[in-house]
């Protein structure tokens, strides 16, 4: 298979907040690329910084924080620009901004204004982004809101988000999302407040989107059953770190951090029956403003090496095929 | 609407029974016999009134919970799994009489085999009876008051019923229960806010647990936690199940975790029973198709190759509004099977045992012994 051309790519992101208790390392050098097409699942527990790099990739971080150290470089045409580099109120970020790269909230209540109709919300996106008349724009809008499977779009535009239920919010939300054909959707936690039928809606929503435009993916989630049905790539985080990144198939099979494997058995599988044993992580993840010297899971860690793991901070290890891990276990191939 | 009201006669139902007839006849034949049974719930209904307007006039019902019936054995786990809103914490709350049931019986039998109808009881009685019954919620965040103390959230039951006096032994009493969700006793001088959400949860299993009840209803208690965090409460409450021999009615979504965690399983649509029976064979061989579409519906991590992403049912539309419920078959509009007899006739919960074997299986499907449904295959190797 031959490789698209490269769309994103972050260079060791950091951005951290800063408060009376102190620095809080958010996201703490993160690095990982997105190619044309290509779906990113970026997995770990709650406060490890999923969201915290999807607020930076799209230069929304909260004003307590800021991206301290890092690139992230868009491609398009040819040419990159580095989002860290651009004013975050500027034209600039928001031409980039539900253009280029949009995004998708777990909670669809909060993209929207609920004194204003869908139409007239998405219709909105469309005339910043495009030159079109407003009739234009809501032609368009119905013909996206078709797309994402609204019932009766042609009635369903001039509905108020609240009079909507849960799952045609949801897509209502995606269709304002892709409404200007962006090159990235970023979802966080896409279908965390759904019932898995509507789940299993959108995820294949978002599947057929993507391959019917072309569109590339990060689907940030804690569900790794999620990643593995619509990823290519994964990465798993840790206390802001990127302790581990492979492609889908390969992390699944042979996950490599000890992280990622108890992540992985902490769940019960569907199918497994019911004297399936769980073997979960014990502890839970520390609060950040104490981050663990050393490895940041040491004292969570089956594998923990004493005055090994909790001194030093373990390197990102290249691994054959694309597979890379942040643990003393592992030497460089 | 519904016609419910308007069928007259039923078989091989429990729900459809006449209500003079005792619980213990309609328990018979469907497994465990009644003495071990410590819930039977016949018939129960929750309707909430929708009012419109300044003199808030009633318009019409929500059927929140419609003509469910189940029972529950000693020691085991029986689950209730559905999309939100089809009625599961309505049902369990009902069942604790934590609200009013519109109709039906609740009846529970404690550990020395009294037997008591929940329904009917003086509310000085109820409070006597709810401390056979424990409760854990979603929310752990919320579900602790945050001015007290762990030793105060824990000892309330204790002190309020007047069972422990002494410092001392309230003391020894909450160290104990903190031990036996394998928290440190040393916590019990701190305040909620001090701890993590799985440690909240233990608290909050710890309350429930403390007057040593016959029966837990747990209600979506891990949805709110982390999944490492999750996988722990799963365990401990597997774990408190075979050491102290609770009787578990667990509310969830999350079909992974009614595997897991459940003996059988209730699934719930639009506030009735569609299918009951036990888990495996159910999970194995769904015999009602919104089963069928829940199960198909779970993501799964797939170990194998990138290629072998299974086909899976995608159900339309949304879950229908219980206070405006579809004609005939509520789940005919968005069933992948549906026939003309579905739009109209409303079918019943009908016992295939027999069909599918010797444990009781119920189903609410016209075409219940025809279809051939999917189940659950175990992961490709
Ligand atoms: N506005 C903010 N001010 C201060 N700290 C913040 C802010 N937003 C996030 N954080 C902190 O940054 C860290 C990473 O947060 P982030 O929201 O990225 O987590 P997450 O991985 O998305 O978690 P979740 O799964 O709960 O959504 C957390 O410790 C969080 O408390
Ligand atoms: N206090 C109430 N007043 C009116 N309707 C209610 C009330 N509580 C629940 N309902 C309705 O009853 C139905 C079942 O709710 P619930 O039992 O909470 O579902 P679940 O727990 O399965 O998500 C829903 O339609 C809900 O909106
Ligand atoms: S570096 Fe050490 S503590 Fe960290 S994950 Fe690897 S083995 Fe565990
Ligand atoms: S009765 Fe008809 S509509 Fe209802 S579940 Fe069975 S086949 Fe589907
Ligand atoms: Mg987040
Ligand atoms: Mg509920």
């Amino acid at each position: 298979m031959t490789q698209s051309p490269l769309l994103l790519s972050v260079d060791n992101l950091a951005t951290h907040f800063f408060s009376q208790e102190g620095i809080l390392e958010a996201v703490d050098g993160v690095s990982f690329d997105i190619h044309a097409g290509e779906a990113l699942g970026i997995a770990g527990e709650s406060g490890c910084g999923k969201s915290v790099t999807a607020q930076s990739i799209l230069r929304i971080v909260p004003s307590n924080g800021k991206i301290v150290m890092g690139e992230i470089s868009l491609f398009q045409n040819g040419e990159s620009i580095d989002l860290v580099q651009l004013d975050d109120r500027g034209q600039e970020i928001r031409q980039i901004r539900g253009g280029e790269i949009a995004m998708v909230f777990q909670e669809p209540m909060a993209a929207f204004s609920m004194v204003y109709t869908i139409g007239n919300q998405i219709t909105e996106v469309i005339r910043l982004h495009q030159d079109c008349s407003q009739s234009e724009a809501r032609d368009r809008a119905i013909e996206m809101l078709r797309r994402v499977g609204m019932p009766q779009p042609e009635q369903t535009i001039d509905a108020y988000p609240f009079a909507l239920s849960g799952g045609m919010r949801q897509r209502a939300m995606i269709a304002m999302a892709l409404s200007c054909h962006p090159a990235l959707l970023i979802a966080d936690e896409p279908t965390t407040a759904v019932d898995v039928t509507i789940q299993a809606q959108v995820l294949e929503l978002m599947k057929d989107l993507q391959r019917d435009m072309g569109m590339a993916l990060i689907v940030i989630t804690h569900d790794l059953a999620v990643i593995s049905e619509l990823c290519d790539r994964v990465m798993i985080m840790y206390l802001g770190k990127d302790v581990e990144s492979a492609p889908a198939d390969v992390i699944f099979r042979d996950p490599k951090h000890p992280y990622t494997v108890g992540l992985l058995r902490s769940v019960p599988e569907l199918g497994e029956g019911h004297s399936q044993e769980l073997d979960p992580i014990t502890g839970s993840v520390p609060s950040p403003y104490r981050r663990p010297t050393g490895c940041p899971f040491h004292p969570r860690c089956p594998e923990f090496i004493p005055d090994v793991c909790d001194v030093h901070l373990p390197p990102q290890i290249e691994l054959a095929g694309g597979h890379r891990v942040r643990c003393h276990l592992y030497v460089q191939d | 609407m519904a016609q419910a009201d308007a069928v007259p006669t039923r078989t091989n139902t429990p729900a459809d029974s006449p209500p003079d007839q005792l619980p213990q006849q309609l328990e018979e034949g469907r497994g465990p016999s009644s003495a071990d049974n410590v819930l039977e719930v016949t018939d129960l209904r929750k309707y909430f009134p929708i009012l419109r307007g300044f003199f808030r006039r009633q318009v019409g019902e929500v059927k929140a919970v419609d003509e469910v019936s189940f029972h529950v054995a000693r020691g085991e786990t029986l689950a209730l799994v559905g999309e939100s809103g089809c009625g599961k914490t309505t049902t369990g709350r009902c069942v604790m009489r934590a609200i009013e049931p519109s109709g039906g019986s609740v009846l529970f039998r404690k550990r020395d085999g009294e037997e008591i109808e929940i329904t009917t009881l003086t509310k000085p009685d109820l409070r006597s009876v709810q401390q056979h019954m424990g409760m854990i919620f979603q929310d752990p965040f919320s579900s602790l008051n945050p001015r007290l103390t762990v030793l105060e959230i824990i000892g309330e039951p204790f002190v309020t019923r007047k069972l422990i006096s002494g410092r001392r032994e309230l003391e020894e009493k909450v160290a104990e229960l903190l031990r036996s969700v394998r928290l440190d006793p040393t916590y019990m001088r701190r305040y909620p806010h001090a701890f993590s959400g799985g440690q909240r949860q233990r608290i909050a299993i710890a309350r429930a647990l403390a007057l040593d009840p016959d029966f837990v209803v747990a209600d979506e208690p891990v949805s709110a936690l982390d999944v490492s965090v999750q996988a722990q409460i799963l365990s401990l409450l597997k774990e408190l199940q075979s050491e102290l021999h609770l009787t578990y009615l667990f509310i969830t979504h999350n079909l992974s975790v009614v595997e897991y965690l459940s003996d059988r399983v209730s699934v719930m649509y639009v506030g009735q029973i569609v299918e009951l029976g036990r888990t495996d064979s159910i999970f194995r061989q769904p015999r009602h198709p919104y089963t069928e579409a829940l199960l198909s519906a779970v993501p799964v991590v797939e170990t194998g190759k990138a290629g072998l992403r299974r086909e899976r049912i995608i159900l339309e539309g949304d879950v229908a509004d219980p206070s405006n419920v579809p004609a005939g078959c509520t789940f005919h509009p968005r069933c992948p099977y549906v026939q003309d007899i579905c739009r109209e006739e409303e079918p019943q919960l009908v016992d295939l045992t027999g069909a599918n074997g010797s444990q009781p299986h119920y189903v609410r499907c016209h075409f219940a012994e025809e279809l051939e449904l999917q189940g659950v295959r175990n992961s490709p190797q």
